[in-house]
């Protein structure tokens, strides 16, 4: 299918470019962009006058809950919501049930998630048997069944012997480690950021030191090992603070930042609102201030959606009952939309976070719209306002702190190998 | 048409405990119903050198509008410093109307305890009962119109007054 | 950003219509409670004890955590009020495998119930059941998790005033495990509301929340300084697992440097008075001499409590 994408503002952060370019999609890739290449009969034309047409967004944590926790949502349900934020590749971590620690565990996955013919997924294995911390999975195996990299979700090592041989393990074979920064004994029981908003609710708070030890401990393993190692979800001034630190002394180290925590802090808590119980916690508007500079000067790498839907009945529940997460991956590019407005941040630059960036730390060539490349484009109305709620949002999850509130930037196409998996009509 | 006006409360109270006294004895109990009540009660126990102490009510925990109104802001405390067992007691407020008041009144005053007889004295009568209640002792019966209210007023030195309110 | 989140105790006309904290309550309300209370304690006082003010009402008590003092001054609350009682004593284990609170609430509801009076081990599930109940049900917190203990607080308020009278000339101290209390957070929340101007918390720093100095009380880990000159003294009950955990050594080191003793007491001025809300741990954080003293207004307490809880069980039905 030839495809003649006119009239939108194309923004190709990888490539450097921001101007009004025509596209012209043919046999699953871009072509040409600008000028058409010759006798180009387009079988579809699409109208993107006041548009802008990006490469698909890459997503590194989007969970889709499969397999296992289908009572939550299912690869269908998830797999539509992420074309419909205008995702074309995401990493899902091993957190399912079981976890992704077997290689057929993975390939059912991988083969699952091809036969919808939407996004492409880049499953994380897990870095030890069951999640348990103890004992280091076949990573080898796992890597040729198709996973991009290794986590440990956010369950906890036994000890820090087994992540320090974990990371050794991963190193041998240049495996990259994603690592949630969190101290198991400091944030034991806790759901709330140790700040004034807990001690007023009395909710079991985590200190911001349950961040920064198991920080400093992953950081200088990382050193030691030579491990390629991610920071996975941020949430604190110091945290920042560490990576700022550790990124100068040349450390090649990345980071990501969860949508939720680029926006709201513990006072959107309110009168207990399990909706804003995330992991990690959201912490004080001095952190929040501090993580959008950081994600500004480039010290936090990406933004990611963290998606978790939650079904209500998990949900509906005492404060430290309820489960936590909250579902975002169509609200990625809005939320990230609305970051840049509020710090000053370029279009480009925005969609650099979601979209390049992502993609260098997900290894895999995407998230660029340069001539021969597949054709994962997100085409969105920049102007676009949308109130969020049950029927705006396709995902089983319906958790998110953001319910009825109007955001801006809304996915109007999305295309995957050239073909389009989603069109909604706007106008 | 011209109001006719509203009689001298001062007056009302002296012929009232006039009336009142051949039939106050060492058992009788007198009891104000807050707040007029409660201030026509405290001359009138004087008036009468009646030997119980006297006796207040505060009606807000037995009315029967409770459900549609909800609890008054300034409930006050009732206080029976006396055995109502066997006593002959005399309720006084300052208007009887629909006669919801008196029967509250009477209900907690039961759950004081059992007395030997009640009667009633209220300064004005205006008429308009929803209940089979009436009063022993009247100071004067008016006639007013259903949006309209009589209040008794008690100025600086202690002097009553009756005024008529909207509403 | 703020999401918006409105008030849930109060209707649109400022009346209390859910009791589910004492933070953020206005000064106005809170006073009509405790004069509310008055009358009530009038009528504790008196033969015959009821008054028919909540008859044909169903309050149910929703215990998810036990108690049964806290449970049975409400039931005698109730039952002066001539409401019918329902107590129910809801299993914890057997809940996590059976039905959720709101299952729970949602079927008592559909039995004609006015009002809930909730009490859960864990913050804020009064306030989930607030938002998920009809419109003329009322709720009452009788104490979640550490959040808050508002009749307890109020029960506390009404007995300061009726021994000392105005909050704004008073410095009171509240003494010992305020990180878990949610009868600490409630005091504090009303004191400061209803004028208090000096308000200390004594505890060793693992019993003491991170931010409390933000709630706007001054902090003593030295309790022979915290107690100097104060005219109220407010004990809070040690809990046993924290006395030979990781928060603190032992019982016996706790009750030399944080326990209410005679000679501690002599630092307060001469008429203070010494509050505890029950029950106590004797020779712990207080000692015998001291409860059974003539400082000590632990009983009047108690007193207090049931018609405190009438007070506001009228107030909400009425609203």
């Amino acid at each position: 299918m030839k495809i003649h994408i006119k009239n939108g503002r194309l923004i190709d952060p990888k490539n450097g470019i921001d101007a009004q370019r025509d596209m012209y999609v043919a046999a699953g890739k871009v072509v040409a962009v600008g000028t058409p290449p010759a006798n180009f009969g387009a079988n579809r034309t699409i109208d993107a006058t006041g548009l802008i047409v990006c490469p698909g967004l890459v997503d590194l944590a989007v969970r889709l809950r499969e397999p296992g926790l289908e009572y939550l949502a299912t690869l269908e349900s998830e797999m539509q919501a992420a074309i419909a934020g205008g995702v074309t590749s995401l990493a899902c971590p091993p957190d399912t049930d079981p976890p992704l620690d077997e290689p057929g565990l993975v390939e059912m996955l991988k083969f699952r998630a091809q036969n919808l013919n939407q996004a492409h997924v880049y499953p994380v294995g897990a870095l030890t048997v069951g999640l348990k911390g103890s004992k280091l999975t076949e990573m080898a195996e796992l890597r040729d069944a198709g996973c991009i990299a290794f986590s440990q979700a956010e369950a906890p090592f036994a000890d820090n012997q087994v992540l320090m041989h974990a990371l050794q393990y991963a190193a041998t074979f240049g495996f990259p480690v994603w690592l949630r920064p969190q101290d198991p004994a400091l944030a034991k029981l806790g759901v709330a950021h140790e700040g004034e908003v807990a001690t007023r609710l009395g909710l079991p708070a985590i200190p911001v030191s349950a961040e920064t030890i198991a920080l400093s401990t992953i950081l200088i393993v990382a050193r030691e090992t030579g491990a390629r190692i991610h920071i996975a979800r941020l949430s604190s001034a110091e945290g920042v603070a560490l990576i700022r630190d550790a990124k100068s002394r040349g450390l090649p180290v990345t980071c990501d930042l969860g949508i939720h925590h680029a926006h709201l802090s513990e006072m959107d808590i309110g009168y207990f609102d399990p909706n804003c119980h995330l992991t990690p916690p959201l912490r004080s508007q001095r952190d929040r201030d501090a993580l959008r500079s950081g994600l500004a000067d480039g010290t936090i790498d990406v933004l990611c959606s963290d998606h978790a839907p939650v079904d209500e009945d998990a949900k509906q529940l005492p404060f430290s009952e309820s489960e936590t997460g909250a579902t975002g991956v169509e609200l990625l590019l809005p939320l990230t939309l609305k970051w840049a407005a509020e710090c000053g941040v370029d279009l480009a630059a925005a969609l650099d976070r979601i979209t390049a960036r992502p993609a260098s730390i997900l290894g895999i060539d995407c998230g660029h719209l340069s001539p021969g490349s597949a054709a994962d484009i997100c085409i969105f109305d920049p102007g676009a306002h949308w109130r969020v709620g049950e029927d705006s949002l396709r995902s089983q999850g319906k958790n998110t702190p953001f319910t009825g509130i109007e955001v801006c930037g809304r996915v109007t196409h999305t295309l995957i190998g050239g073909a389009v998996v989603y069109e909604k009509n706007i106008k | 048409m011209p109001a006719k006006p509203l009689p001298d409360a001062e007056q009302l109270l002296a012929s009232l405990t006039d009336r009142m006294r051949p039939v106050v004895g060492p058992d009788t109990g007198l009891v104000g119903i807050h707040t007029g009540g409660v201030w026509l009660a405290e001359r009138l126990h004087q008036a009468l050198n009646i030997s119980l102490p006297l006796g207040t009510l505060d009606v807000s925990f037995y009315r029967d509008d409770f459900s549609r109104k909800g609890l008054r802001r300034n409930v006050k405390s009732s206080d029976i410093p006396f055995d109502i067992d066997g006593c002959a007691v005399i309720i006084v407020d300052d208007v009887l109307y629909t006669g919801r008041t008196i029967r509250a009144a009477m209900n907690e005053l039961f759950d004081y305890g059992r007395p030997s007889n009640i009667r009633l004295a209220a300064l004005i009568d205006r008429g308009g009962r929803e209940l089979p209640i009436s009063a022993d002792f009247v100071g004067a019966s008016v006639e007013i119109r259903p949006d309209e209210n009589i209040e008794l007023v008690r100025d600086a030195d202690h002097r009553f007054a009756l005024r008529l309110v909207k509403g | 950003m703020w999401l918006n989140h409105s008030n849930p105790q109060l209707n649109q006309n400022g009346e209390l219509h859910h009791l589910l904290s004492l933070e953020g309550l206005p000064a106005d309300v809170l006073r009509q409670i405790l004069d509310t209370t008055e009358s009530f304690v009038g009528v504790t006082q008196r033969e015959v004890k009821k008054v028919p003010l909540l008859r044909g009402k169903a309050v149910f008590n929703l215990f998810f955590e036990p108690s049964t003092r806290t449970r049975t001054t409400f039931e005698i609350a109730a039952k002066r009020l001539s409401a019918d009682v329902i107590n129910l004593a809801i299993n914890v284990s057997s809940q996590s495998k059976g039905e959720t609170v709101l299952d729970t609430v949602a079927n008592l509801a559909a039995m004609q119930a006015d009002m809930f009076i909730v009490r859960h081990a864990a913050s804020g599930a009064p306030y989930l059941i607030a938002r998920h109940v009809a419109q003329d049900i009322h709720v009452v917190n009788a104490g979640d998790g550490r959040h808050a203990h508002p009749t307890q607080g109020l029960l506390d308020m009404y007995t300061i005033r009726h021994y000392k009278g105005d909050f704004t000339k008073l410095r009171v101290a509240i003494v010992g495990d305020i990180l878990h209390s949610r009868v600490a957070r409630s005091q504090i929340h009303a004191l400061t509301t209803l004028g208090c101007p000096e308000i200390r918390v004594i505890g060793p720093r693992t019993l003491l929340p991170a931010h409390v100095n933000k709630l706007g009380v001054q902090v003593y880990p030295d309790m022979k300084q915290g107690l100097k000159n104060v005219d109220v003294v407010m004990m809070l009950r040690l809990q046993n697992e924290r006395m030979n955990g990781a928060l603190l050594p032992s019982a016996q080191e706790f009750y030399k440097y944080y326990g209410l003793t005679e000679d501690k007491l002599a630092l307060a001025k001469t008429d203070a008075i010494v509050l505890h809300p029950g029950p106590m741990n004797r020779g712990v954080e207080i000692d015998s001499s001291v409860a059974d003293g003539r400082q000590s207004v632990i009983l009047p307490q108690v007193t207090f409590g049931i018609a405190i809880r009438m007070a506001v069980m009228s107030i909400l039905a009425g609203n």
